[in-house]
């Protein structure tokens, strides 16, 4: 028994290290080219949880391969435990949960795949286990829609706002922490760190509407904060939360304004003041049933986006599953604007697209399965070898053909995909410049003298004071922001 | 006079000759420090001498045997004639005591001083009005340990047991010395005379055919001749040039890629990638304060760009943002040369007719983060790009696969991956042998066409990219961990004058 668990420890350590490697290896190749990798959030759920959720288990190497195939990777196996004995030594570890975590690195512009909600989502429906859900938007059973009305001082510092409400949902722990999780990963990747969008989630039944959306100077604001005991005025929160490790990033967003955004409810109850913090009256519980929901922003495409992500993944857990319930924003003109979107995109193009630029050839059929397994609800038109797509509010990704196209090809099977060379019939030219610089590269060697490959960032004091010369006089080149004073 | 033995000193000469001398007369051999001895020579000119006549063949056979012996070390000499530290402390304290301040100041005096008082040879009396003084205990004492050495010293040590030697050892007054001598008897071809072997063939000597009679050492092909100077080219470069040879042969033409400086709009905007991206930012990016601003831009085709950031058009929703010029005339260094390859796809638009096109580039890119042992500021960027029309996935794939078989890589796998400026993209990944593992080789993909319509390309062109940084497969051919010891100022040159020709295929 000991010996097996020995093993298993050792694979996995060497499992670990190979990884590990290989991460390594991997950041320095994607990062070169087109730089955005290194941006690619990372999500961690616990394996079990995830396993029964897609119905089965698999072993880690079958789903580092499902991963793959799906352009999700695997990044690391590990358990909470293992973090904190790497992070804070051994003796900190003790005590610590020792459920298999798996780290999962979701594409950045997937914010759908962000929680395990949406990645087993994701999954299922890729493995044909599932239909694409359909997300309706519906009127409250009774009364009118929660209403959030915006005041025209927001306009100085967070004009735009959106709301929706999630009806009757239940909460258990798992899922409490992954609807938190999710708004800290939108938060940190679409939302820009807060200062595009920034979301809030309030107990709805410990509130009362309609909602007012202002904006007032920070000596006016007075509420008790989340996880506060007592009351802060505005000004006194940003001196709080200057230590605090990781709301003070926020603070430069709002706190040289003259006005703060607050939201309000009818009793003058705070509920949050964006991008800070929430207040803890309308704090949410395991037991919350009712959820109201608002993003506020300097961009509204994006919080719509983020609203959207937000409600059609989490509607999953309401008593009527994938409805989420409107909400009405009104603007300082009169405008009125029912949210969420939950807008359904229709776009038509034809298989012979689809089969020439990926390079395969199916029927209208099959390709319309592919796309359906991607979430992509698709069907032929019956018109010649058209497909009808429908792009759901889950895959704000979509914007072009070539997005739907990716997909099939993905769905597909990218190695799956016959190799062909391109007929490209070119004659090479090298660049004279640098043909020049290789003869006489050669011939300097020979001649005797080595070649040195220097940086071309240096400081000020190499190329000025060190010599004598004013740094006027050099043509450099100046960096505005260096992080090191080396190169400037 | 007429030196038979050529090439010794006539030093040595008498030297080697006596030596020859004694072993003719003795049956069986001579020990060199016996030799040594008799002529009153050090016992390394004998040994000189021995190696010779080693060295001109089977004259003496010479056996290296090893002694040890006690040798008495500097301070166990300056014992012996002088006295041990204790007993010079005893001896320098008179009838009336010495103060234990001006004690410690000779030079014997603490080393001395702690001895004697283990020895019980003196006391301290501390409460002494003027300070602590020192008193003798006992009338007189017996420097044992100088008589110890003494005897050492005069070859007796074997008198001493080995406790005793141990504890002089341990005081670093004795010393064990290895002492390696030669046992030397005749060998096969013994002679007294030495015809000392030839290392030169002189003209001379074929004039006269005097080479007849000579004996001729025998070249040493083993010895290291001494390097001739030569000049060095560094590894990176090497593996640049090479990769620039597999392009070339592929039919890839050159970019040129000769600035560093860029605009934001032609290294993100023109690529389709929004301004409010991550990568955008003051962490990743070297803006310039100096020149700070581009102000040259073809006006129409900005145009275009601006509007299918902002609303959408060729078929795409567009980002749907607040496209700002300020923000598309920032000048930065290059965070990739892909920013070239935009360049160039325009001005290949600009073409009265279509032709297809191959091109690639191998230039510096930088970007502004934190330096570890795996990232610098500044790094490689191999860049490829092919633009025809009809182009798809399955030739991406057939390319990639042509360009990874010149490295020596035909496994390759490929998985979805994503970039602001290419749909579909793929990450490509090899299989190392050494680790058991897939390995992420390089990045590509298709150029959106949002990024190649507003540039005026016909709409069934395709153009498709792929790129890989020069440092890291130069780093795992070279076998560098740290890629400061590769780039910069402050490399190893010794580096570079070492390392191997670079073959990637093999």
């Amino acid at each position: 028994m000991v010996l097996k668990a020995e093993l298993k420890s050792t694979n996995r350590i060497l499992a670990h290290c190979c990884r590990q490697l290989h991460s390594t290896f991997r950041v320095l190749f994607s990062l070169t080219w087109l730089g955005l990798s290194a941006n690619m959030p990372t999500v961690g759920v616990k394996r079990d949880f995830l396993f029964k959720a897609l119905g089965r288990t698999y072993t880690d190497e079958e789903f580092d391969e499902l991963c793959f195939e799906f352009g999700l990777e695997l990044d690391e196996i590990t358990s909470e435990k293992e973090i904190i004995s790497r992070e804070q030594g051994d003796s900190k570890a003790s005590g610590a949960s020792d459920v298999i975590l798996y780290k999962i690195d979701v594409p950045a512009n997937r914010y759908d795949l962000l929680c395990l909600e949406g990645l087993v989502r994701g999954l299922q429906v890729f493995k044909n286990k599932l239909e694409p859900p359909r997300y309706r938007r519906v009127s409250p059973d009774s009364g009118g829609p929660q209403r959030l009305i915006i005041t025209k001082e927001t306009a100085a510092v967070r004009p735009h706002a959106v709301a929706a409400v999630l009806r009757n949902i239940t909460f258990t722990q798992e899922r409490y922490d992954s609807f938190i999780e999710l708004q800290e990963k939108l938060h940190q990747n679409i939302c820009r760190k807060r200062s595009l969008v920034a979301i809030g989630t309030h107990d709805l039944d410990t509130i009362s509407g309609p909602f007012t959306y202002t904006a007032k100077a920070p000596g006016d604001i007075c509420f008790r904060p989340l996880n506060q005991t007592k009351e802060y005025t505005a000004t006194q929160l940003m001196s709080l939360y200057r230590t605090d490790s990781h709301l003070r990033h926020y603070l430069p967003i709002i706190e040289d304004k003259p006005v703060y955004p607050l939201i309000q409810d009818s009793n003058g109850t705070v509920l949050s003041m964006p991008p800070i913090i929430n207040g803890d009256h309308s704090r949410i519980r395991l037991q919350t049933k009712n959820i109201f929901i608002e993003c506020t922003a300097t961009d509204l495409t994006k919080a719509k986006i983020v609203l959207d992500i937000i409600v059609t993944t989490f509607s999953v857990y309401c008593a009527q599953p994938f409805t989420v319930e409107q909400a009405e924003v009104v603007y300082p003109d009169g405008k009125t604007c029912i949210y969420p979107e939950l807008a359904y995109r229709k776009e038509k193009l034809s298989a012979e697209f689809i089969n020439k630029k990926v390079g395969i050839s199916e029927s209208t059929e099959r390709i319309a399965q592919l796309l359906t397994r991607m979430c992509l609800l698709s069907q032929p038109t019956g018109v010649r070898d058209e497909i009808e797509v429908e792009i759901p509010p889950t895959r704000p990704d979509v914007i072009h053909a070539c997005d739907i196209m990716e997909d099939a090809a993905i769905a597909y099977g990218f190695n799956n995909i016959t190799r062909t060379t391109p007929p490209t019939y070119t004659v090479a030219n090298q660049f004279p410049l640098n043909k020049l610089t290789e003869l006489l590269r050669q011939d300097m060697a020979a001649a005797g003298f080595t070649e040195a490959l220097n940086f071309a960032l240096c400081s000020q004091e190499d190329i000025a004071d060190k010599l004598g010369k004013k740094i006027s006089q050099t043509r450099a080149i100046h960096i505005s922001n260096p992080k090191t004073a080396e190169f400037q | 006079m007429h030196n038979r033995l050529g090439g010794f000193s006539m030093a040595d000469t008498g030297v080697v000759e006596t030596l020859l001398q004694r072993i003719e007369k003795v049956d069986g051999g001579v020990d060199s420090p016996g030799v040594a001895a008799s002529l009153g020579v050090d016992h390394q000119v004998i040994v000189g001498a021995v190696k010779s006549l080693q060295a001109l063949g089977d004259v003496i056979s010479a056996e290296l045997r090893s002694s040890k012996h006690w040798e008495l070390t500097e301070e166990g000499t300056e014992i012996a004639e002088q006295g041990s530290h204790e007993a010079r402390v005893f001896n320098s304290i008179l009838l009336e005591g010495l103060p234990q301040a001006e004690l410690m100041k000779l030079s014997f005096g603490k080393i001395g001083f702690s001895k004697a008082m283990s020895n019980k040879w003196i006391r301290v009396d501390k409460s002494y009005e003027g300070g602590p003084r020192i008193f003798r205990t006992v009338e007189s004492i017996e420097d044992q340990v100088r008589e110890k050495l003494l005897l050492v010293k005069q070859g007796n040590a074997a008198q001493l047991d080995e406790k005793e030697k141990n504890e002089l050892k341990k005081r670093k007054l004795l010393a064990e010395v290895t002492v390696k001598s030669y046992w030397i008897t005749k060998g096969g071809s013994f002679s007294t005379t030495i015809t000392k072997q030839e290392a030169e063939l002189t003209p001379e000597m074929i004039a006269t055919g005097s080479w007849k009679e000579k004996k001729f050492k025998p070249y040493n092909f083993e010895a290291m001749g001494v390097a001739p100077n030569c000049g060095h080219l560094h590894p990176l470069m090497k593996v640049r040039t090479q990769f620039r040879q597999i392009f070339l042969e592929m039919g890839f033409s050159e970019m040129p890629t000769n600035n560093f400086i860029e605009s934001s709009f032609w290294n993100f905007d023109s690529l389709y990638q929004p301004q409010q991206h991550p990568a955008r930012d003051q962490h990743d990016t070297f803006f310039l304060s100096d020149p700070a601003l581009a102000h040259e831009f073809p006006l129409e085709y900005l145009e275009r760009v601006k509007k299918v950031h902002s609303e959408g058009g060729y078929g795409s929703q567009g980002y749907k943002y607040d496209w700002k010029m300020e923000e598309a005339q920032k000048n930065i260094l290059r965070t990739h040369t892909t920013a070239v390859s935009a360049r160039m796809l325009y001005k290949l638009a600009q073409q009265e007719k279509f032709t297809p096109v191959k091109y690639f580039s191998i230039d510096r890119v930088f970007r502004n983060e934190t330096l570890d042992a795996t990232h610098l500021a500044e790094f490689h960027q191999i860049e490829g790009v092919v633009a025809d029309k009809d182009l798809t996935l399955g030739h991406l794939m057939g390319v990639l696969h042509q360009f990874f078989t010149k490295l020596g890589i035909t496994k390759l796998r490929f998985k979805p991956a994503y970039n602001p400026y290419t749909e579909p993209s793929m990450e490509v990944f090899s299989y190392h042998e050494g680790l058991k593992k897939w390995v992420e080789v390089g990045n590509s993909g298709v150029f959106r066409p949002e990024m190649l319509l507003p540039m005026g390309l016909p709409e069934d062109v395709s153009v498709i990219a792929w790129g890989l940084s020069l440092e890291r497969p130069t780093m795992i051919k070279y076998g560098i961990n740290n890629i400061r010891e590769l780039v910069g100022h402050k490399v190893n040159l010794q580096m570079v004058y070492d390392s191997p020709i670079c073959r990637l295929d093999s």
